[in-house]
């Protein structure tokens, strides 16, 4: 009998596939989980419209659940996905493996405002860090780089 | 939408077009795919590597939220007889909805590349903000979660327009495109973007005939699709 316990703990194990530190859990795209019988119904919201990565999720998520020997149906949820939703975890994760995470709030909407967001390099910690590139190598990230350990360093984008 | 527009028969209508209650989205599609499309030739010959990262980002979102419209679209009118491809590669070049705004090839002349870009989206945000309000909410979803991806194209064309503000290329390549910018628009928003940048309104170059420069992108982008109809990968 599948239960939505056990449907969010496979889903836990599915790495994002751009960033394999962080399960799509931690990430925070899976909004709901709803089981009747040997149905399984998950609402997910992927990151950015345009990211590629959005069908490799969706295929891994009903391989999970068809695992468990249940039917899967994936939709996308109507709320978009904010940066908020990624969890502590997540965040530590992130941090880890070298990615600054997002900063918390709402998103800057003029220059000003995302000239004062302070982040911390994940590699020595400084937060005498700057804004290289608002655009990165996927739409989520943006480009940093620490002014004391030299390094270039990704970030998500607040959104 | 009317009942009859969706009960007609496929075949009285050419493949992939959509009655007139979903123009209105298709227009969007097509400036996204379009203006995508044409950000996209930046990639690898920007001026900077900087440039190169951004431009191609923002249009890969650009044609994210192309393929989001087009799938409302899809939803609104085709009962499975349209999807996403069909209504971005499917229909003629007249059939497409794209204001001729977006059409023109401008590499490499960063400036004027830069002056649509921020005309853009300084127009896209006054319409997706009125689409926000939309009564559909799937259309106001839609519409919320593009405003806040475009938050970031509009950063950056801010900080461009600053940049290049008192060079004369920008200014007059902004000059030059200032018609057609007001075209993108409903007129009734038109008074707004005047009003945000500060400039007097002048005869609109209006969506409805395209330019010359549309049918040679659109035979590049469509080419895979005609030659090999149904591939997939």
């Amino acid at each position: 009998m599948v239960t939505v316990e056990r449907v969010w703990e496979a889903l836990g194990e599915i790495p994002d596939p751009e960033i394999p530190a962080i399960s799509l859990v931690d990430l925070g795209v899976v909004r709901a989980v709803t089981v009747e019988g040997d149905k399984v119904r998950v609402e997910f919201t992927p990151t950015f419209l345009g990211c590629p990565a959005v069908e490799v999720m969706r295929a891994q998520m009903a391989e999970r659940i068809n695992d468990l020997g249940a039917e899967a149906e994936i939709d996308i949820a109507a709320e978009g996905w904010s940066s908020d939703r990624i969890t502590p975890e997540g965040r530590r994760k992130l941090e880890e493996s070298g990615f600054a995470p997002p900063a918390p709030g709402a998103a800057p909407t003029t220059l000003l405002q995302l000239q004062k967001i302070v982040s911390r390099c994940p590699y020595c910690g400084s937060e005498d860090t700057r804004l290289e590139n608002l655009f990165g190598p996927t739409p989520c990230r943006s480009i940093r780089y620490c002014v004391s350990c030299r390094q270039p360093f990704e970030q998500f984008k607040t959104i | 939408m009317s009942e009859d527009d969706i009960t007609k028969p496929a075949g009285s209508r050419s493949e992939g077009s959509v009655p007139e209650s979903a123009q209105r989205i298709l227009e969007l599609a097509d400036d996204e795919l379009i203006l995508g499309w044409r950000n996209s030739e930046w990639t690898g010959i920007a001026p900077f590597l900087e440039e190169d990262v951004a431009f191609s980002s923002i249009a890969q979102t650009e044609i994210g939220h192309a393929r989001a419209w087009y799938e409302l679209a899809a939803r609104l009118t085709g009962r499975g007889r349209v999807d996403a491809d069909t209504l971005a590669f499917d229909r003629d070049p007249d059939e497409y909805r794209c204001a001729p705004f977006v059409e023109a090839r401008l590499v490499p002349d960063w400036a004027k590349t830069i002056a649509r870009h921020w005309l853009y989206e300084t127009a896209d945000a006054i319409r997706i903000e009125a689409l926000q309000a939309s009564d559909d909410p799937e259309v106001a979803g839609l519409a919320e979660k593009i405003d806040r991806e475009e938050n970031y194209h509009r950063m950056h064309a801010d900080m461009w327009a600053e940049r290049l503000r008192d060079e004369a290329r920008f200014r007059s390549a902004v000059d030059e495109l200032w018609p057609s910018a007001l075209g993108l628009l409903e007129p009734g928003q038109r008074d707004r973007l005047c009003e945000i940048l500060s400039r007097e309104p002048v005869d609109p170059v209006e969506r409805g005939e395209h330019t010359e420069e549309l049918r040679p992108l659109w035979e590049e982008m469509t080419m895979v699709r005609r030659s090999v109809p149904g591939a997939s990968w």
